[in-house]
């Protein structure tokens, strides 16, 4: 599991650039990133080098902030990479929240599929009992150095 | 040559009138004191006693009623009458969730009818008339209280109550209606949507009508007029006293006339409640001389308004108030329904919301009000997904809605977005161009 960091923005010029300012000055690094929009607000999702200290540097901002867990999951950078996880959620009957996607240098994991799922504990137990190559904190340290 | 409902009542010398006032408010003061604890309590409170009444003047020496005191005695606590001569009841949404209630007897209702009855007259309705009520039908006095009096007139009276536009609009064309009676927002809605279907005011035969419940300006009313090709009366009217038709304007449209043979108005300063002098500007204070159900004494309306004693030209000697200027509280009036913020905060602080920042932002969207509730998210309301985001809008936005009986829109934002003066916010931005 990760932990990714969740922001709500209201739909207003200049939002954004609000947060990567914050997050700039604090010296985090962002991998990943997804905005879930609506016509009134935007709830923003990133994947960034440090969480906690990212968490801190936009509360003290003012931003109302959360972080929540997401699953990570390795998958081939070619064609059909990542229809073959989907395939194997769609056996296993688990369901997707949301999820997007990132792709590295680092050869064990050139892409990555980050999801949310429904009914999130014991998803990840069947998931993990299939052998699906999940990933955990240490590989942000591994996209950091790639 | 000017045409009365009732000519002996409405044309009586003021010197008469006051006799009758005296005479019904020491009525009035002796029924609420001998069948109304409530009162009867704060009369003692105050040391006083129904034959201390002996003038007019002794009227400023009794309690003033407040929305407070209705909510203290929900909901039948200021009844005067036993149930069993109640034969309806009225409601209006309360501040905290409750509604306010009001009960009629017979005697009551044809009252009612009586002054509304006068009102059409005064617009220049007769029984050959056909008076399309467009007001909401229900809880809410207008469209019973416009009702009652068409039919009292002996006009026809079409009871189309509120909504469906094109539909009024059909009526009001097939049926050859000559009145309207609704919101004045509505009206102009009735306006706008005539031409949407590609009718003009030519296909009516709309020769005026009366248009209360709400604010409106001397602009609206022109372009009401010239829309519908009608003239645009005001009525005022509040369901505690009544409901419509306690004052009305006529022909001269300087002021609306008050039935003061039903009802005592006063002007008061809002923060004393004591009497302004005559022709300044204060909280209209009203009591209700002929009612039996659910008389008040010195009903704070909270209205700002003058009172004109003058002779009118039109031959009625009943005094003219000015159309309200202002409230002297936070209520608003959406769509005809009081609105009180908080209302608001009681449906958020009920959702476990702790201490809620919300503003209430009021526009007018094609002639009808609209209201946003803006809303800080706080932890509570926030999640990852927008599902869990967009339920809470809707949790809020029904609870809203069965509180008030009027939709609005539900909006979050984000922490401290919304402007605060010493602290706490502006709880409401009026955009109304009224």
């Amino acid at each position: 599991m990760l932990k990714q960091i969740t922001v709500f923005l209201e739909n207003k010029p200049g939002r954004m650039e609000e947060v990567t300012g914050c997050l700039a000055d604090a010296g985090v690094n962002l991998h990943a990133l997804s905005i879930a929009d609506t016509t009134d607000f935007g709830i923003l999702r990133i994947i960034v080098s440090d969480p906690d200290r990212a968490e801190a540097a936009l509360k003290e901002r003012g931003f109302m902030v959360k972080t929540a867990d997401v699953v990570a999951a390795a998958m081939g950078h070619r064609p059909g990479g990542l229809h073959h996880i989907l395939k194997g959620l769609k056996a296993l009957d688990v369901s997707i929240e949301y999820m997007y996607a990132l792709t590295s240098r680092h050869s064990d994991h050139a892409a990555i599929v980050i999801l949310s799922l429904a009914n999130q504990a014991a998803s990840v137990e069947k998931l993990k009992a299939a052998g699906f190559p999940l990933l955990d904190e240490s590989f942000l340290k591994q996209l950091s150095e790639s | 040559m000017e045409r009365y409902w009732n000519k002996p009542a409405e044309t009586m010398d003021r010197g008469h009138i006051r006799e009758i006032q005296l005479e019904k408010l020491r009525a009035t003061v002796q029924n609420v004191y001998s069948n109304v604890p409530y009162y009867r309590e704060k009369m003692q409170a105050k040391g006083i006693l129904p034959g201390d009444v002996k003038t007019l003047d002794d009227l400023s020496s009794l309690p003033i009623t407040t929305k407070q005191d209705l909510r203290d005695t929900y909901p039948f606590g200021l009844f005067a009458v036993p149930m069993e001569d109640i034969v309806r009841i009225h409601a209006s949404s309360g501040t905290t969730g409750k509604q306010t209630v009001v009960g009629y007897t017979r005697r009551d209702i044809d009252m009612w009818a009586e002054c509304m009855a006068r009102c059409l007259v005064m617009e220049g309705a007769d029984k050959s008339s056909r008076i399309q009520v467009s007001y909401g039908y229900g809880l809410f006095t207008g469209g019973l209280g416009a009702h009652y009096g068409a039919e009292k007139l002996g006009a026809v009276a079409v009871p189309a109550s509120s909504g469906n536009t094109r539909r009024q609009i059909t009526m009001l064309i097939d049926f050859g209606v000559t009145h309207l009676c609704c919101t004045p927002s509505y009206a102009m809605n009735i306006a706008e949507t005539l031409a949407d279907m590609g009718h003009t005011k030519d296909d009516l035969k709309l020769v005026s009508g009366c248009f209360g419940a709400e604010p409106w300006s001397s602009a609206m009313r022109a372009e009401i007029e010239a829309r519908l090709g009608i003239r645009a009366y005001d009525i005022y009217g509040l369901s505690e006293i009544m409901g419509p038709a306690v004052s009305h304007e006529c022909s001269r449209q300087n002021g609306l006339h008050i039935w003061e043979d039903c009802f005592i108005a006063e002007i008061t300063d809002p923060d004393t409640d004591l009497p302004v002098p005559e022709g300044g500007a204060g909280d209209l204070v009203i009591t209700t001389v002929s009612k039996e159900g659910f008389p008040l004494i010195r009903y704070k309306t909270r209205d700002i308004c003058t009172l004109n004693t003058q002779p009118c030209e039109c031959g009625r000697t009943h005094a003219r108030m000015s159309k309200p200027a202002g409230r002297t509280d936070d209520m608003l009036i959406i769509r005809g329904v009081n609105v009180f913020p908080s209302q608001i905060e009681s449906v958020l602080l009920s959702i476990g919301e702790v201490q809620p920042h919300y503003q209430i932002v009021v526009d007018r969207v094609n002639n009808l009000d609209t209201m946003t509730v803006e809303i800080e998210i706080s932890e509570t309301m926030f999640t990852d997904n927008v599902k869990g985001i967009e339920e809470f809008e809707k949790k809020v936005g029904g609870q809203l809605n069965s509180v008030l009986g009027v939709g609005a829109k539900i909006r979050l934002v984000e922490p401290r977005s919304i402007a605060r003066s010493e602290g706490k916010a502006k709880r409401v931005i009026d955009n109304r161009k009224i």
